[in-house]
């Protein structure tokens, strides 16, 4: 039996139970993750897991249910509880729901791998982490760390309307950090990032790395942070690294644009959106700089893929076009309410959990700037990269975000490195006010996005570069 | 034996002489009914059963886990290679040695066995009650069992239930919530819950936005929770403090008398399971005593470290993590039983700790909030789910979000609390099932950084 034929059962076995529409996937994944301290290997995990996890509607009310089991009648059993469910679902009906058009289709697809992660030995990669924060730990650090993380993830789509699409996902990436202990307080600085750097690639994206050649580096200006003054408080030129634009942009575009936020979907809990859909392809989102787009299509970036968890094959479009809010992340019963014509940026996180709707790759196009620019181009201000805390309100308007370093600009030029750089401001005057926008993106992946009741964590991928932004609040202090 | 113990044994079995073994299987069952716009808009459940398998032999350590019961030798050869190829482990601590075995855990049969139509009459009531607010949240209910076997001869079996209700009701202008935790679906009222929710937003509706700065505050349990678990991931590991992150100092008096906290898995409230990842029984931790701070909780790795013994707080992926509370509790105070009250206030307790106030802020909910650095346990966040302002011990005024940069550990330092709740709410964590158990607390000061408008 094949893991088409176990998908197939289970929605067969939910159009029987009564529902209209139902999907199914059948997800297998192995993982692997080790971290390293101060030169000796902390963790080594390794899981895998499969199962089979069914959608059912029944009129407007949707329901789910997941097992791990792949025989037949687990598979059956499955679809009808699903369907059992969303009878349970409409005792407090949704209003009528249909789903946008998707082509039905057959195909498979993969993502680039050069070097399959999971083949490589598990020596050389601890070789690396004790390597790389052995050398770290030399420099000054106190806690040197370093982890790498690896999904090789398969999946096999059925829908009732005739999908039948199979997928072979590999992602990996790693990153290093350096914490430093001063007289109370902690500062850390990490490479690539504190959450590394991930992408839909095999191994090759970690060799690329270079982690131990960075990590004297990152200890040493750890070090140099205990003693640097503090981020001068007050409004203020604000330049920010690529690294930090990629939290930027995922927190206060990505998270603003999600089609099932906007429809109050997540209200009690991630919340909505501050974006009314009465206002799309008018709103002023940020500069005419400023262009996002949602492109699942990217080679190698964490948020690509072949189809989404529904079946709707990936396209990229624009979100935000010359500062204008044009698009958002949708799937297919949510388009559907807000009267769109396009889905595809539904996933979920494994076959336990009910597909929503999720970024994909969010990012900036490119600008005409070098980061030299903008700092040559700027009398007074502070330049700030690599996250260290973000913290958003409930309709994506009111953030703030931390950095691991900072370096005040004075006449053109950087100056002395800053300790504990915060910045704080509101969506769309803070995008109203990039002037400046670079031309060297970095499509950096965050592979810890949470949202969704159960939890599921999701992958994203952000392309950013260097940004200039003017009279900015920065130097929150508690 | 149980499916679950027969599996243990096999797999344990399976791994051979000679090698350090540690076997968990987990069965679970979680039913998640989620609303929004006063209808149910997702509905989900799954039953998954999970091995997990520790080794360790000739200072190598691997652990895998895996959902494929059927191939579970493959898993095991797996595993076993995996260790044997592994980079050296020189702080493994050994396995949870024989040891009494303790209570089973919390488990209500009725909870494991609720239909969906259970959790959706609930959802119902819910929306009812809020008579024509737009209403959305979620009815939660779980079950675990769980099988552990070492090869130093531990076995545990145990399990647990949980259920859960969290909601909102809206207005065009303020957010209500209820919340409220069990091990027992039964204690879960969605009429009550509404009906408060409701109550809420309703007083909430049309907010004034006050200038940023230092407030005195009463914090609803909903909030207080937020604070008690920052303080047990960042302060109560025996890691961050073996690190030198935690701010924590043993034996200093760093927090106000009136607070005393626990952390009690033996408790008959405890969501949590009676022993940990590890195979070592919970014990009741007290982690701060009369404003002292007094312990912090370990797994094996950071107990050896310590020279001590684990506490049980062993968590899956803790070897780099540490350990974590799993079912803290701040204790309440005396007083009258809490009742029911009319406005924002979430009961008779709370209102009678407002009643204290000459100007502060009721604050019911505390969202997205992150640790600027652990050491000082400066964080930032905002308020949600309702804020009114309090003038001469009565609630006047609906206000708009404040953004917050507070040290938690400061706002909850000797002099610092004015008061504590005479009722403790179960609580479900935000990503976790297990939260906290919380009293409203009034506190002399917390620091506004920013306003709903920036």
């Amino acid at each position: 039996m094949t893991h088409f034929d176990v998908a197939g059962a289970a929605v067969e076995a939910a159009l029987a139970a009564g529902a209209r529409y139902a999907d199914a996937r059948v997800m297998h994944r192995r993982s692997e993750s080790m971290s390293a301290r101060n030169g000796e290997i902390e963790d080594l995990s390794q899981a895998e897991d499969a199962g089979v996890g069914v959608r059912a509607l029944v009129g407007s009310s949707w329901g789910f249910f997941a097992l791990p089991d792949l025989g037949r009648d687990a598979a059956r059993r499955a679809g009808e509880r699903a369907t059992a469910i969303a009878r349970a679902s409409a005792t407090v009906p949704a209003p009528a729901v249909d789903l946008v058009e998707v082509e039905a289709r057959t195909d498979s697809w993969a993502s680039v791998c050069e070097v399959d992660p999971l083949g490589v030995a598990l020596s050389t990669k601890g070789d690396l982490l004790t390597g790389a924060t052995a050398e770290a730990h030399k420099g000054g650090a106190d806690i040197a760390e370093g982890i790498y993380q690896i999904w090789d993830t398969r999946k096999w789509f059925v829908s009732s309307q005739g999908h039948r699409i199979d997928q072979h996902i590999r992602e990996a990436g790693a990153g290093i950090s350096a914490t430093v202990i001063g007289d109370g307080e902690t500062q850390r600085r990490s490479y690539p990032s504190y959450r590394g750097q991930y992408g839909t690639r095999g191994w090759e994206l970690v060799d690329e790395l270079d982690l131990t050649a960075h990590a004297a580096r990152i200890a040493d200006e750890a070090r140099a942070l205990l003693t640097a003054p503090r981020c001068p408080s007050g409004e203020t030129t604000l330049i920010l690294g690529s690294e930090q634009m990629a939290l930027q942009i995922h927190e206060s575009v990505g998270h603003a644009i999600e089609l099932d936020r906007i429809l109050g979907w997540e209200a009690a809990f991630a919340g909505t959106s501050w974006l009314d859909l009465a206002k799309l392809n008018q709103l002023r989102y940020g500069s005419e700089l400023m262009n996002i787009t949602i492109d699942p299509t990217i080679p190698g970036a964490l948020g690509s893929f072949g189809y989404d968890d529904e079946g709707t094959p990936a396209a990229p479009r624009h979100a935000v076009k010359d500062g204008i809010w044009v698009g958002t992340l949708a799937g297919r019963d949510s388009a559907a309410v807000a009267g769109l014509d396009y889905a595809g940026s539904v996933r979920s996180d494994g076959w336990a959990r009910l597909p929503m709707v999720r970024m994909t790759n969010v990012g900036l196009t490119p600008g005409p700037h070098s980061l030299e620019e903008m700092i040559a181009s700027t009398a007074d201000g502070v330049l700030m990269d690599f996250n260290r805390s973000w913290s958003i309100d409930d309709k994506r308007l009111n953030f703030q975000f931390g950095c691991e370093i900072g370096w005040e600009i004075k006449d053109g030029r950087l100056g002395r490195m800053l300790r504990n750089p915060t910045y704080t401001g509101i969506g769309p005057r803070f995008w109203g006010s990039m002037d400046m926008l670079g031309s060297e993106l970095t499509a950096w992946g965050t592979p810890n996005c949470g949202k969704g009741q159960p939890g599921q964590i999701g992958h994203t991928g952000h392309p950013a570069a260097a940004a200039r932004f003017q009279n900015v609040r920065v130097g929150v202090r508690g | 034996m149980s499916d679950e113990t027969d599996l243990a044994a096999r797999v344990l079995k399976l791994v051979g002489d000679g090698v350090e073994a540690e076997v968990v299987v987990e069965r679970g069952a979680l039913s998640l009914t989620r609303f929004a716009n006063s209808y149910i808009h997702q509905n989900v459940a799954d039953e998954t059963t999970t091995v997990r398998l520790r080794l360790h032999a000739d200072g190598r350590t691997a652990t895998a886990s895996s959902t494929v019961v059927d191939g579970v030798e493959d898993f095991v050869r797996r595993t076993v290679a995996s260790m044997r190829l592994a980079p050296a482990d020189p702080t493994w601590p050994g396995l949870a040695p024989h040891d009494a075995p303790p209570a089973g855990g919390n488990f209500d049969e009725a909870t494991a066995a609720a239909a969906p139509d259970e959790r959706a009459a609930r959802v119902r009531a819910f929306v009812d009650q809020a008579r024509g607010l737009e209403v959305a949240g979620y009815c939660r209910t779980s079950a675990t069992r769980v099988v552990y076997l070492n090869s130093a001869g531990q076995q545990l079996t145990g399990g647990r239930t949980s259920a859960a209700m969290d909601g909102i009701a809206r207005t065009a202008s303020s957010d209500g919530l209820a919340r409220l935790a069990s091990t027992r679906l039964a204690d879960l009222d969605g009429a009550v819950l509404g009906a408060r929710a409701a109550a809420k937003a309703r007083a909430g509706a049309d907010p004034v936005e006050l200038p940023p700065g230092h407030y005195e505050v009463v914090l609803e349990p909903t909030a207080v929770a937020d604070v008690l678990q920052m303080l047990a991931v960042y302060g109560f590991n025996a890691k961050m403090l073996q690190d030198r992150q935690s701010f924590l100092e043993l034996g200093a008096a760093q927090f106000d008398p009136a607070v005393t906290l626990v952390d009690d898995a033996t408790a008959a409230d405890s969501t949590a399971l009676p022993f940990d990842v590890e195979g070592t029984p919970r014990q009741r931790v007290v982690l701060v005593d009369a404003g002292v701070s007094s312990a912090v909780v370990h797994d094996r790795r950071t107990a050896a470290k310590s020279q001590t013994t684990s506490t049980g707080h062993a968590i899956p992926g803790g070897a780099s993590f540490g350990a974590v509370p799993a079912s803290l509790r701040l204790l309440a105070h005396d007083g009258p039983a809490p009742v029911e009250v009319d406005g924002p206030a979430a009961d008779s307790g709370v209102a009678a700790l407002v009643g204290g106030v000459r100007r502060g802020l009721l604050v019911t909910d505390n969202h997205y909030t992150r640790v600027l650095d652990p050491r000082t346990l400066v964080v930032t966040g905002l308020t949600r789910n309702g804020v009114w302002l309090i003038e001469d011990g009565v609630v006047t005024t609906p206000v708009r979000n404040f953004r917050f940069t507070q040290s938690y550990a400061q706002a909850l330092a000797p002099g610092a609390v004015l008061g504590v709740g005479p009722r403790g709410v179960e609580l479900p964590g935000a990503w976790s099932e297990s939260g906290a158990i919380a009293p409203a607390l009034r506190l002399a000061s917390w620091n506004y950084t920013g306003g709903a408008s920036g």
